[in-house]
């Protein structure tokens, strides 16, 4: 998926209609490219406290995400030689997930931006971590073909519940199919209802209440206003 | 090591135990072991059908006279039922099979007179994401009645002709017909006709359909020159459907001059070719002739065309070939090539030898074959000193100078006169032919038929050029005696053994394997 999407707005380039229909009143959608290309799902990786950009991201587009971006995320741009950050590092905002050659430097890096845990792992033997799993703060999907042991691993890592599966009719790069924040997820059009099932239960998203503070603050500010 | 343990020590690496989870199909969500497609079993059956557009009804050809079914496109391969030829034969005419992979093939029992065949297949191919699907099912063969083309042939009623090539040449000797008999042979070429009888001066050849006796009358125009005229006859027709059955006749005449032949050319066709002769021989005779002036060893081409344009009859042919000595020969110019052929220029002096000694009747002649005589042989030529010919040709010519004697070959008749009957080293075929009743019961003419095909035998021998269009075949009964070979069998020209063919016969049983070759199937 064309998209990064997390607490503090989405980025996005191509199908930005759907989620400026869905988000708007939420959150900021911002329409942007990475190193020229519109694959800025792939390229990028971020949470609510930073978000990392390789080191192809021109300086337009990098002054451009600061701009659009709340203060509070630190926007940086990471020389790397694995440039598809969003293939190598998968993560929440407590932890992350990373490629197993990414520099030591890089590490640090995600360390201090992001403010996670790293750990360098695999999935079902694959590397590129953040292309075949997805996970929120809630929980979290991976490859179909991961091992029960595996899989309890992760969840240790992650301190999150994970399940094995699939989208988009069968799919197991499941982050090229999907991308979710802690109430919401987005799937490609394939995926089918079972799918989603799966989706909603392990992301918690049929409890989850888009907008649950900021209605309790509205509440009050209506209060008052009036 | 304990086994039981969560890890094992595999080579040296440190590999963690792994057990397979269990996903949810994802499109009936059923709890299955994760695949390639991520899909059970079930759903990417429903989901794909890998049999799709493959053939289940195909026919079989069968031949109910010889058990034998038709591998297209013109194969019969013999087979019963529930073989495994027949399952070759079977899986052989599923042509979009290849696209998948063939597993397990076997038949389905069908009673033996439902003219049905059942076989049922195991296939795989690759579905969605890499996932090999196996499915099986059902190909019903039925089979359809026809008779196969040996046993068609063999079932033809040979009076039920519809064309026929009437093949004549009108000369006194059957030559060119034994000639063409092994050419035919040969090139297969009367394969297709469903009776052959032998005529006076010719031979009828009877087709089944007209395209057949078409092909064998085009074939026989690349052999020899012919002329040739067809001919139908109404025999039935139906006004209703509008269909008319006809017997056609094809008139195919051979240009009469044949090889050896002396010709007394026309005065128009030794002009146009170039004044050629007029007095040649012919030397080699297939789809054109070839025209050798043996005073002057000028040749010239002649094709059937230009022939039957204006045709004309040999002056004098083989039949009247007289023996002479050769007493003297001095060569008078040198040797020259004309087709493979050696020809050179010399003055001979010979003597017939029916003259020797009774009188002394010399001739002084020029002849074209002064690199094979030497004193004392024998040669064949045409006595035109002592011929009474009638030819208009001839008369039309005047002051004409006609040498006395025409030397045409080298004989080896002196060299043969002690070994009569000796069995050659190598046999012709012969094609399978009706000879008419007044001729087979006739004697002499019998008589006369072996001389000519003894005679032939000989010119095959002695001209490796016929030799060249026609097969020879190893004669088994042959078995070459030290005595005979020693005593001057060096002179006479014999075929070389390395041309022969071996003969190729078929019994019974080797037949019956024949069917064998065809089962690597499923191996």
């Amino acid at each position: 998926m064309a998209t990064r999407f997390y607490e503090e707005g989405v980025l996005t380039c191509g199908f930005c209609s759907v989620f400026e229909s869905e988000l708007a009143d939420t959150i900021p959608v911002v329409k942007t490219s990475i190193a020229g290309t519109r694959i800025i799902g792939r390229l990028c990786a971020g949470n609510k406290k930073g978000l990392l950009l390789p080191h192809n991201t021109t300086d337009q587009e990098l002054q451009h995400l600061r701009n659009s971006l709340p203060d509070g995320v630190v926007v940086q741009r990471i020389e790397e030689r694995l440039s598809a950050l969003g293939n190598c590092i998968a993560c929440n905002d407590h932890v992350a997930l990373t490629h197993t050659d990414l520099d030591k430097e890089t590490e640090e890096l995600i360390a201090d931006v992001l403010g996670v845990e790293v750990f360098r792992q695999t999935i079902a033997g694959n590397i590129l971590v953040g292309s075949y799993c997805t996970f929120s703060n809630l929980g979290g999907l991976v490859h179909p073909h991961t091992s029960i042991e595996d899989l309890d691993e992760l969840s240790t890592l992650l301190q999150v519940p994970l399940v094995a599966g699939t989208v988009n009719r069968g799919s197991e790069v499941i982050a090229a199919g999907m991308t979710v924040n802690d109430w919401t997820a987005f799937c490609g059009a394939d995926t089918t209802a079972t799918e989603l099932s799966v989706i909603e239960s392990v992301f918690k998203l049929r409890e989850a209440q888009p907008m649950a503070i900021v209605d309790e603050m509205r509440k009050s500010l209506i209060d008052s206003y009036i | 090591m304990d086994m039981a343990g969560e890890e094992m020590v595999v080579g040296g690496m440190f590999m963690p135990q792994q057990t397979v989870g269990s996903v949810l199909c994802c499109m009936c969500g059923v709890s299955m072991q994760p695949n390639a497609a991520n899909m059970c079993v079930r759903c990417l059956r429903s989901q794909s059908d890998i049999t799709e557009g493959l053939e289940k009804h195909v026919i079989l050809h069968y031949c109910t006279e010889c058990n034998c079914y038709l591998q297209p496109p013109k194969t019969w391969i013999r087979a019963s039922l529930e073989s495994k030829e027949l399952l070759t034969i079977c899986i052989k005419r599923l042509k979009k099979l290849s696209r998948l992979r063939l597993v397990h093939a076997e038949f389905v029992w069908t009673e033996p007179h439902s003219k049905r065949i059942k076989v049922k297949l195991r296939v795989q191919k690759e579905v969605l994401n890499g996932a090999i699907l196996e499915q099986s099912y059902i190909v019903e063969y039925v089979q359809v009645d026809k008779m196969c083309e040996s046993c068609s042939r063999a079932q033809a009623n040979p009076d039920q002709w519809s064309a026929v090539v009437q093949l004549r040449q009108h000369v006194p000797h059957r030559r060119t017909f034994f000639y063409l008999e092994q050419v035919i042979l040969k090139h297969d070429a009367a394969a297709r006709s469903i009776k052959i009888t032998q005529m006076d001066r010719g031979i009828d050849f009877f087709f089944g359909h007209r395209s057949h006796a078409s092909n064998f009358k085009d074939f026989l125009g690349q052999v020899v020159p012919i002329r040739s005229r067809d001919d139908k006859q109404l025999v039935s027709h139906d006004t209703k459907s509008n269909n008319y059955n006809y017997k056609h006749t094809f008139s195919v005449e051979i240009c009469p001059i044949c090889r050896e032949d002396l010709v007394c050319l026309p005065h128009k066709v030794s002009a146009r070719l170039g004044n050629i002769g007029p007095l040649v021989l012919c030397t080699k005779v297939s789809n054109r002739l070839l025209l050798l002036d043996p005073v002057s060893l000028r040749t010239a081409y002649m094709d059937a065309e230009q022939y039957w344009w204006s045709p004309f009859k040999s002056l004098l042919s083989c039949r009247q070939l007289v023996e002479y000595i050769v007493l003297d020969i001095e060569a008078s110019g040198s040797a020259i090539t004309i087709e493979g052929t050696k020809y050179s220029l010399a003055e001979a002096q010979v003597a017939r030898v029916s003259d020797f000694g009774k009188n002394d009747l010399i001739f002084n002649v020029r002849t074209h074959l002064g690199h094979l005589l030497n004193p004392g042989d024998y040669a064949l030529g045409y006595d035109l000193y002592g011929a009474n010919s009638n030819d208009f040709e001839l008369d039309n010519y005047r002051n004409l100078f006609i040498p006395d004697v025409l030397l045409v070959k080298k004989s080896y008749e002196e060299q043969r006169k002690g070994r009569r009957m000796k069995p050659r080293a190598w046999k012709l075929k012969s094609m399978d032919m009706e000879v008419e009743e007044t001729a087979a019961r006739n004697r002499a003419e019998k008589d006369k038929r072996d001389m000519e095909y003894e005679a032939f035998l000989r010119d095959l021998e002695e001209n490796p050029e016929l030799r060249f269009n026609i097969s020879l075949y190893q004669n088994k009964e042959y078995h070459p005696s030290e005595t005979v070979s020693t005593v001057g069998a060096d002179d006479i020209p014999s075929v070389p053994l390395e041309e022969l063919l071996a003969d190729l016969e078929l019994s019974d049983d080797e037949e019956g394997g024949s069917g064998s070759g065809a089962n690597e199937m499923m191996e």
